[in-house]
């Protein structure tokens, strides 16, 4: 069965959540202009979630950024509409293009939703009991040629497909936040997946216009492979810094460090807490508990046990976890000893800085990151932090080893099948200018 | 040969800001003010700069499409709004496209003529800032024929329809000079309006000028042969002028320094639905500036200072040739010679002109006109330029060259 038939039947599952909205999105739109180009077909989208009220604002969302979608395309959709005489006004056009794109929407509770689907993507909640649920009760309902896409950015997909009876029909697609403007996908063909569907996964990646980036099927894959483990550096480094300089400085510099000397586009903090702490812990777990390896954090725990959980509001605004933010800007540090959050103001601050040392001067991530060729500018920067004896250097030296080392661990142990891909994922899904395989300050390597 | 049958001046008149686009204190994301207010701003700093508002006897507001901009209509009620003494009077609005405003300024000139007015008050607004570019570009394409071209014309209706004048005009005189004088007419609309204050450009600080309208253009996302910088800015603002009788300017506590005189005008209508005889040629500008400058019996190079419907670079180029300034291809030489600029023969849009000042679409005739009058009686401030004859010519153009208004002024 080619793409076209499939993309006739589709289901969205989980499709409320912050990925799901995003997938159903971009499924929604290329349903709306296939729908236009293509009147003699039926093309239906079923969003399913357990939220109602987020069902509602899904719906809403998708004819806002329809319409978005529809004002970028006019002269495409001037083409598709040369023949409706009622249609003259790019408003009339717009309109009408939203008017298609949310004909095709289904949103309901049930998964009997998608009993006639032909190809699933599941954005459930990221644990092992919800996705063998939902994958069950789908196998039991949906057509035995249903191939079903999942969004799970941890979870090991031969062992599910397999308790699930849906052997070959997994397939593991995961986009980055958010769906719409990202361009990975990060894809996961478990042992057994069917060759049509590791076809069909290529060419819808394409159709989306997504970038592919293969990870082997082990827990966490690429991404989460090196964000986990990095996060988890960054709390041993608060940790051991903690004594001398106190819990707040020394998360602030660590948090610093991570962005400003490294040249990333947030802190290591704030990344967390954009994914979620509560969701950094489940995907923590996932690993663990696959791969046996200690990635279990106290702190974390702490902080959920005192309810900091960071994620994002539903208008997509950061919600306060180790940082706190006012206009999605850093202004304070989370202290779980005082239960509060310490402002990012004051002699603390100022003493934090003085220990830390300034950064190199002229760049910045946000300076760099259209830069064509920041490859000289990034030399002259990490030369700078090698010659440079301060607390901050030090830091920088350290964590960017970390994280290579983290990222030479992946190709190692096989997750990732070289560097190249390793550093694809960092770059296109996390939005770093370099790869974390790459030799700035490598020959710092003791 | 029609003549002026009683002397008619133009006096006082001011105009606001072009917000939109450019201006530091726009954002698409922050409540803006809507119709009333710049007809309000308009029209108070215009009547402060008279003795008594009671002795207005008329008032004509020029406006375009506030009926889907703002979901207005009756607009010549609305104006009264400017001061209370306009109650109980003759009021309208007149609609000639973009012309609007010029086409208020006729009808003011009209009513003075007839004997029924010494004093009218000549207003134009625009707001047009309440939707999304591509909107406004379906309610600019109302200067169109709806029913004959819409359709099938581009998204960006109006940036299309002058984009093939462009191409048209590059074919005739070569893509590389067409394209380098209209880059240099952009440059010098936005130098006028950096000594501006009012205008939508004011706060540009591009170093390379030059380098922005030599941009090559983007015929998937915009148009073939017009590039973002060769098309005015989506405005709001108004502007107003008193137009008088020789007993009206006395009553109103002016002296004759302060007005201007009304030397010529014209007011041409072409067949909407009919495309322009010559792509290269404004042909109802240039019969309308003729008429103009017949009236008043002088030649265009007669003049010293021009304001010209420059809703796109292309335009401004084609005005110059409209007027007669240069022959039919020669306009282009003629900006790149400089001779349109501060420092030259024919000092052209000193103020920013439509793609330095904005184009608050209804308002801009009315807007010209202030200009032309500051630069004749020495009042328009940074924008200044000295001023070596007594005559300025103007040119309002509505839609594809359909709606015409040209005045010959004489200080």
């Amino acid at each position: 069965m080619d793409l076209n038939t499939r993309l006739r039947q589709v289901a969205v599952v989980g499709a409320a959540g912050k990925m799901g909205s995003g997938i159903a999105l971009l499924l929604a739109l290329e349903q709306g202009y296939r729908a236009m180009e293509h009147p003699e077909s039926t093309y239906i989208l079923n969003l399913i979630d357990m939220n109602d009220a987020g069902l509602q604002g899904l719906v809403r969302y998708i004819r806002d950024q329809a319409a978005k979608d529809g004002e970028k395309q006019i002269s495409r959709l001037r083409g598709l509409f040369r023949d409706r005489a009622d249609l003259v006004d790019n408003q009339d056009m717009v309109q009408e293009f939203v008017f298609e794109v949310l004909l095709r929407l289904r949103t309901g509770k049930t998964l009997a939703l998608a009993q006639e689907s032909l190809l699933v993507f599941e954005a459930a909640f990221e644990t092992e009991e919800v996705k063998l649920a939902i994958y069950r009760d789908l196998a039991a309902r949906c057509p035995a040629e249903t191939f079903f896409l999942s969004n799970t950015s941890s979870i090991p997909l031969q062992a599910l497909s397999e308790a699930c009876g849906i052997p070959g029909r997994l397939i593991g697609f995961h986009f980055y936040n958010p769906p719409l403007v990202q361009k990975l996908v990060e894809l996961i063909q478990p042992r057994d997946c069917a060759p049509e569907l590791a076809r069909l996964a290529l060419d819808l990646a394409r159709l989306l216009r997504k970038q592919t980036v293969p990870a082997s099927d082990i827990a966490g894959f690429i991404g989460n492979g090196h964000f986990i483990r990095d996060g988890l550096y960054a709390i041993r480094e608060v940790e051991r810094l903690a004594p001398e300089l106190g819990f707040v400085p020394a998360l602030h510099l660590v948090e610093r460090v991570s962005r400003d000397f490294l040249l990333r586009p947030m802190g290591i903090f704030q990344l967390i807490d954009y994914v979620g702490i509560d969701v950094f812990q489940l995907i923590a777990r996932v690993m663990a508990a696959h791969l046996g390896e200690e990635l279990h954090s106290a702190l974390i725990d702490r902080y959920l046990d005192q309810g900091v959980k960071g994620g994002q509001t539903s208008g997509g605004a950061p919600k306060a976890g180790f940082l706190k933010y006012l206009k999605s800007r850093p202004v304070a540090i989370y202290d779980p000893a005082r239960r509060d959050y310490t402002e990012l103001d004051g002699p603390w601050l100022q003493a934090a800085e003085a220990r830390l040392g300034p950064a190199p001067e002229g760049q910045s991530w946000k300076s760099l990151h259209r830069d064509p060729d920041p490859g000289p500018k990034l030399d002259a920067w990490f030369q700078a932090i090698k010659e440079m004896d301060t607390l901050g250097a030090d830091l920088a030296r350290r964590h960017f080893r970390a994280s290579r080392a983290i990222g030479l661990d992946l190709v190692h142990q096989g997750v990732a099948s070289g560097p190249e891909d390793v550093n694809a994922v960092l770059k296109l899904g996390f939005f770093h200018l370099y790869g974390p395989i790459s030799d700035y300050l490598a020959e710092d390597l003791r | 040969m029609k003549s002026m049958s009683r002397p008619v001046f133009l006096a006082a008149g001011a105009y606001t800001v072009s917000l939109g686009p450019g201006r530091k204190e726009f954002s698409p994301r922050i409540e803006r003010p809507g119709l009333e207010h710049y007809i309000r701003s308009a029209g108070a700093d215009t009547l402060a700069q008279i003795s008594d508002p009671a002795l207005i006897d008329e008032g004509v507001i020029g406006n375009f499409m506030a009926a889907r901009f703002n979901r207005q209509g009756h607009l010549g009620s609305l104006m009264t709004i400017v001061h209370p003494s306009l109650e109980y009077k003759p009021a309208l609005r007149v609609e000639g496209a973009c012309a609007s405003g010029g086409l208020a300024l006729a009808t003011g000139i009209k009513s003075v003529l007839s004997g029924l007015a010494d004093v009218v008050l000549v207003m134009g607004v625009e707001v047009q800032n309440t939707v999304k570019s591509l909107y406004c570009a379906d309610y600019l394409a109302g200067a169109g024929h709806y029913q004959g071209e819409r359709k099938d014309g581009p998204a960006f209706f109006f940036p299309g329809k002058f984009s093939e004048r462009a191409g048209a005009y590059a074919g005739k005189v070569g893509p590389a000079l067409a394209r380098s004088a209209m880059a240099h007419w952009y440059r010098n609309a936005v130098e006028n309006a950096r000594l501006n204050p009012a205008a939508q450009e004011y706060h540009n600080t591009v170093a390379d000028l030059l380098a922005q309208g030599l941009t090559p253009p983007n015929p998937k996302g915009f148009t073939e042969h017009l590039n973002l910088f060769d098309c005015s800015k989506v405005s709001d603002g108004a502007a107003a002028i008193i137009v008088a009788s020789d007993t009206g300017w006395r009553r109103l506590g002016l002296t004759r320094q302060d007005v201007v005189e009304v030397a010529g005008f014209a007011q041409l209508a072409a067949n909407l639905t009919t495309p322009p005889p010559d792509l290269t040629e404004l042909t109802t500008c240039r019969m309308a500036a003729a008429q103009a400058l017949a009236m008043a019996g002088i030649g265009a190079r007669d003049a010293g200072v021009f304001e010209v419907h420059d809703c796109f670079t292309i335009s401004g180029l084609l005005s110059v040739e409209a007027l007669g300034l240069a022959a039919p291809g020669a306009g282009a030489q003629l900006v790149l010679d400089g001779a349109t600029g501060r420092a030259g023969q024919y000092p052209v849009n000193t103020g920013g002109g439509l793609v330095g000042y904005g184009h608050p679409t209804g308002a801009s005739g009315v807007r010209m006109a202030v200009d032309l009058m500051r630069q004749l009686t020495g009042r328009a401030g940074d924008y200044q330029v000295p001023l070596a004859r007594e005559h300025g010519i103007m040119l309002s153009m509505g839609g594809n060259d359909k709606t015409v208004v040209s005045l010959v002024l004489r200080r």
